[in-house]
């Protein structure tokens, strides 16, 4: 593994060199140009390594240290756990791992479904008729249609925060969306399709004031900035190894201790009990109450290689380095005509997740177009199909970004939006 | 890809916009892109032949130029020939390059042969076909379940309206 140590600046090329897969070309010999890392991220030898050495050598079921293998199967994984909590500011037992982020905000909403049939202590837990759940108009469908259906199920109702023209949350009604009633706060930290980042701590405020749970989405703030949980007010938080240079499989909920420790499971089955009869059962305490079945180990291994890599970067020069490439793209496109911005169009308080449509060309079209120059870019709805209805759009084409880009690749995107632009006919 | 008869079609749609009179009107969108199209057909009074294929739709070049060059191809002829037509048409972007389009049946429609080694745009050139057929189905058209019968995995990618007929009052 190559160590970055702590430079003031990314080395992008150096950085290259540890992503085997970049150098690759795509179509008829066009050089790979991967602008869609907020969908998935390339994955580091340090992290292939870490899964293959760890599969070779101690690859056992966790849990169940009867023997050498196990223990050292168990050791490692838990040792994913402890750097995933250290990431993050948390403590070790507060670090649960699913499937994917997805999961973990199911777990959350059908957890807070099941405290009906629970004990007094999952009280807080409980929805019904009357109480309120308030999300943004700029989520995911991974947390929207959870709390969507939650409210469905429980006869609560769905809120959500409106946007701006510009791409931000509108937090004028913020008073009235969060009410009184309201018993759940979702929302997102950065917009996968916007860029826009929230302000936690303004939503976080009103939700304490009116005792609401407050559930974070960060699967797009986790792997572009520095983050932790010891400085926002929140309940839980979410976010995937797979975007943050780690294995697919493996997802990470945070949740604040004494809140999971009264939280009912949501899957059940092995590796989550206490005791077991036929007509009843008790459960572990967390985090293996909420890790039934057998964990995604290699993949935990892998994420926890994929920590080590971040960290040997530094999160604050990731930032750095992603608000460079930000400013860089935004000021390329405005220089463009008949190309518009779906999100905020200055780099304040907006990461590197840039939305745009081409007056006259579908972003199929243009993504067609980039894909032929071996630009890889996401085009479509980025499952956050409310957010392209509310600015009249079909679909958006997104260029995002990370560690192993540099300002070419996105001049390379600025000379194919003009090739595309020039190949339909509609330069301005 | 974007053979010359693609972005004609794409330009200048042929057949474009909603007509009466029809029998059936289908809704079929896209999940992954959000490409949509509204389509109505009009049946001979036997049931045997298309009189008429009208529609609305939005979308990326592949979906607006293949609805377009659909309905030149099928407006008029015969429900037997327009199956083989469109059957020749599913095995030949579904082929990933494998099967020589036959130009004296697809006439037109070969542009769009290059979709074939594009798998993610395939649902795109399939978009009209699939609502058309669906159409004529709900339309109750004289169909001989012979051949040019897709895959199920095809039909999966699109969701349709309930069928809206005039005489159940629609507009």
């Amino acid at each position: 593994m190559t160590l970055h140590l702590a430079a003031p600046t990314l080395d992008v090329q150096a950085i290259r060199r540890d992503f085997p897969l970049l150098a690759r070309t795509v179509r008829d010999g066009a050089p790979l140009i991967y602008l869609d890392s907020a969908a998935t991220s390339q994955k580091p030898e340090a992290v292939l390594d870490a899964e293959r050495e760890f599969l070779l050598r101690s690859n056992a079921p966790v849990h169940r240290g009867a023997y050498a293998l196990g223990e050292e199967a168990t050791d490692a994984y838990e040792a994913a756990r402890s750097a995933v909590a250290g990431f993050i500011g948390g403590a070790f037992d507060e670090v649960v791992f699913t499937k994917n982020a997805t999961e973990a905000i199911n777990l959350v909403a059908y957890a807070m479904g099941n405290s009906a049939t629970a004990g007094p202590e999952a009280e807080r837990f409980r929805l019904g008729p009357g109480d309120r759940i308030v999300v943004t108009e700029m989520e995911h469908h991974a947390n929207l249609l959870p709390w969507q259906q939650l409210a469905h199920r429980t006869g609560a109702e769905l809120a959500w925060l409106p946007l701006t023209d510009d791409g931000r949350l509108d937090l004028e009604l913020i008073d009235e969306v969060i009410d009184v009633r309201t018993k759940v706060v979702s929302f997102v930290h950065q917009s996968n399709i916007l860029g826009t980042i929230n302000p936690v701590a303004t939503i976080a405020a009103r939700a304490r004031e009116v005792g609401a749970l407050v559930l974070l989405d960060a699967c797009q703030s986790v792997p572009h900035m520095p983050f932790s949980v010891e400085d926002i007010d929140v309940d839980f938080a979410v976010f995937s190894a797979h975007k943050m240079l780690g294995p697919s499989g493996i997802g990470v909920l945070w949740g604040r201790r004494d809140l999971l420790a009264v939280l009912p499971p949501f899957l059940t089955g092995g590796s989550m009990i206490e005791q077991v009869f036929m007509e009843r059962s008790t459960f572990a305490p967390p985090p293996q109450r909420f890790e039934a079945g057998t964990p995604p180990i290699s993949q935990a291994v892998g994420l926890h290689a994929a920590v080590q890599y971040l960290n040997s970067l530094g999160m604050p020069q990731v930032e750095a380095h992603e608000q460079r490439l930000t400013e860089h793209l935004l000021r390329r496109i405005d220089e463009l005509d008949g190309v518009k911005v779906i999100g905020p169009t200055t780099s304040e308080a907006r990461g590197g997740a840039i939305s745009f449509v081409v007056d006259g060309i579908h972003p199929h079209d243009v993504g067609q177009v980039l894909d032929d120059r071996g630009v890889a870019v996401r085009v479509g709805h980025h499952c956050a199909w409310p957010v392209c209805r509310r600015y009249g759009v079909s679909a958006t084409t997104r260029a995002s970004f990370y560690i192993y880009n540099d300002t070419d690749d996105l001049d390379a995107l600025i000379e194919g939006i003009v090739a595309a632009q020039q190949f339909f006919g509609v330069t301005p | 890809m974007y053979q010359e008869i693609i972005l004609d079609h794409y330009r200048a749609p042929k057949n474009k916009g909603l007509r009466e009179p029809f029998e059936a009107e289908v809704h079929h969108v896209n999940p992954t892109c959000g490409d949509e199209v509204t389509l109505r057909v009009h049946l001979s009074e036997d049931s045997t032949s298309v009189q008429d294929i009208s529609y609305e739709a939005s979308g990326c070049s592949i979906s607006q130029a293949s609805v377009s060059v659909m309905t030149e191809l099928l407006i008029g002829q015969s429900i037997d020939h327009d199956l083989e037509v469109a059957g020749s048409f599913l095995q030949m972007v579904q082929s990933r390059g494998t099967v020589e389009p036959d130009e004296d049946v697809l006439e037109d429609a070969v542009a769009f042969a290059g979709v074939a080694r594009y798998p993610a745009r395939v649902k795109c050139a399939l978009l009209g076909w699939m609502a058309w057929k669906d159409a004529v189905v709900r339309a109750g058209g004289a169909i001989h379940r012979t051949s040019g019968d897709e895959p199920s995995s095809v039909t999966a990618t699109t969701t349709s309206s309930a069928a809206k007929s005039t005489g159940e009052g629609y507009e």
